[in-house]
């Protein structure tokens, strides 16, 4: 056990789980998900959004296991490997408008940062624009980290606390049991499902919940994250977690060509735009966003599992975050930017900035 | 003597920080970083190493660790 722990914090580690994410996202589209969107954080969580009711886009409402296995894999690693530690305190109600807001930019976008990687992986030139605005975001948030940022000290707490997320995910999954889809029917009980659109793909529930798991456990041990990889290379010159990113990509992008499913161009990508700016400017908040939360959505999300409150009222407000994306027409389209988008990523951008100057206390 | 960093309940990445900035204050001597998660613990040793600290020591300490990195 204690050579396996040792073994996902080295390189090779964070590589391979790099690497396993790179063959399983691509499969995981083969076996049904949408177009370069074999796993994607934030479209999933907006899908989940959609099935419970809080967005009501008829094309993006599926309860996706896939993010329920990531919470539940990372829980199983830090239970068997004794990391599980419940915490909270630092600044919730921070995290929760940052999560809202790096929703509301993804989906400008059209994709977190593993949906990003995963586009160009597919072909998906517009992607370069997304990556870029990303990395500019993260640049942003680490001349805020360096002149002493900081959203406080989280203390230690009841370990139910910990618990409250990975029970949701488990509440959500009985649910989809519960109340599981119907053919033609858009709805089951109290759930909603898409009939058509990318809500509509997905991968067979068994498959996808069992991907999750095992992506969370390997995300948990190897402490994975996109936005990280980028940070910590600006900020400390520090490739360790860039390789996992960098593996992610190259190993997607050859899985793509086995299963023909790499498809160079710019138009007519799937769940893609080709409105440069604001696929730029839409993962610029993102990035942002993430930076100052301290974590990509892949990452909040391992967080949660082991017990980080924090990291839950992110993935809270990153849930919430996409109700009001859809419903206020701030989301993106195959056809461009909502009606309300360009407004939303400034106000977002504004938010994160007034965050990001305000918030530079000294550290007690 | 050595200095203490106390990085306890700051998430990622404060505690690299935190410590690089006690490494550029000091040339040589001894650092004893307190974190609270492992990866803290992963993280603040890796980049000590990179900087070509040594990691002299990680002992559990009620939550945490105390990491102490030494540079002669």
């Amino acid at each position: 056990m204690g050579q396996l722990k040792n073994f996902f914090a080295s390189r090779w580690g964070i590589i391979g789980v790099g690497a396993f994410i790179g063959v399983l996202a691509p499969l995981l589209q083969k076996w049904g998900n949408p177009g370069n969107m074999g796993i994607c954080v934030a479209c999933f969580e907006r899908d989940i959004a959609g099935a419970v009711g809080l967005q009501r886009a008829a094309v993006v409402q599926y309860m996706r296991p896939e993010i329920i296995g990531f919470v539940l894999g990372s829980l199983i690693a830090a239970l068997l490997f004794k990391e599980f530690r419940a915490r909270t305190g630092s600044a919730p109600i921070v995290r929760f408008v940052l999560g809202a807001f790096a929703m509301i930019g993804a989906l400008v976008f059209l994709g977190c940062p593993w949906r990003a990687l995963l586009r160009l992986a597919g072909g998906d030139g517009n992607a370069l624009f997304g990556i870029a605005g990303l990395i500019f975001g993260i640049w942003i948030g680490t001349l805020f980290l360096k002149s002493g940022y900081n959203l406080g000290r989280s203390e230690k707490t009841h370990t139910s606390v910990g618990w409250l997320l990975p029970l949701t995910m488990l509440g959500f999954l009985v649910l989809m049991l519960i109340f599981p889809q119907i053919n033609g029917e858009p709805k089951s009980g109290i759930l909603f499902y898409s009939l058509k659109g990318p809500g509509a793909m997905h991968a067979p529930l068994l498959i996808s919940l069992l991907v999750g798991l095992a992506v969370g456990f390997v995300a948990q041990r190897s402490r994975f994250c996109t936005m990280g990889a980028f940070r910590d290379l600006i900020l400390f010159r520090q490739a360790h977690l860039f390789w996992g990113l960098l593996s992610l990509v190259v190993v997607a992008f050859f899985t793509n060509l086995i299963v023909g499913q790499f498809h160079p161009g710019f138009v007519n990508q799937p769940v893609a735009n080709t409105m440069e700016v604001w696929n730029f400017l839409g993962m610029v908040l993102a990035g942002l966003a993430f930076a100052l939360a301290g974590g990509c959505p892949g990452r909040q999300l391992f967080l949660a599992g082991e017990g980080d409150g924090d990291a839950a009222v992110f993935v809270l407000g990153m849930i919430v975050g996409a109700g009001f994306a859809h419903n206020f027409a701030l989301a993106s389209s195959p056809t461009g930017v909502g009606p309300h988008g360009i407004a939303a990523t400034i106000i977002g951008l504004l938010v994160c900035l007034f965050i990001g100057f305000t918030m530079r206390k000294k550290i007690a | 003597m050595s200095t203490i960093v106390d990085a306890q309940g700051l998430s990622c990445p404060q505690p690299v920080l935190m410590t690089m900035d006690e490494i550029k204050k000091a040339s040589q001597g001894e650092i004893e970083i307190l974190v609270d998660t492992h990866t803290s613990k992963e993280n603040v040793s890796r980049a000590a190493e990179s900087k070509g600290w040594e990691v002299k020591s990680v002992r559990e300490e009620g939550e945490g660790y105390r990491i102490t990195i030494i540079r002669s």
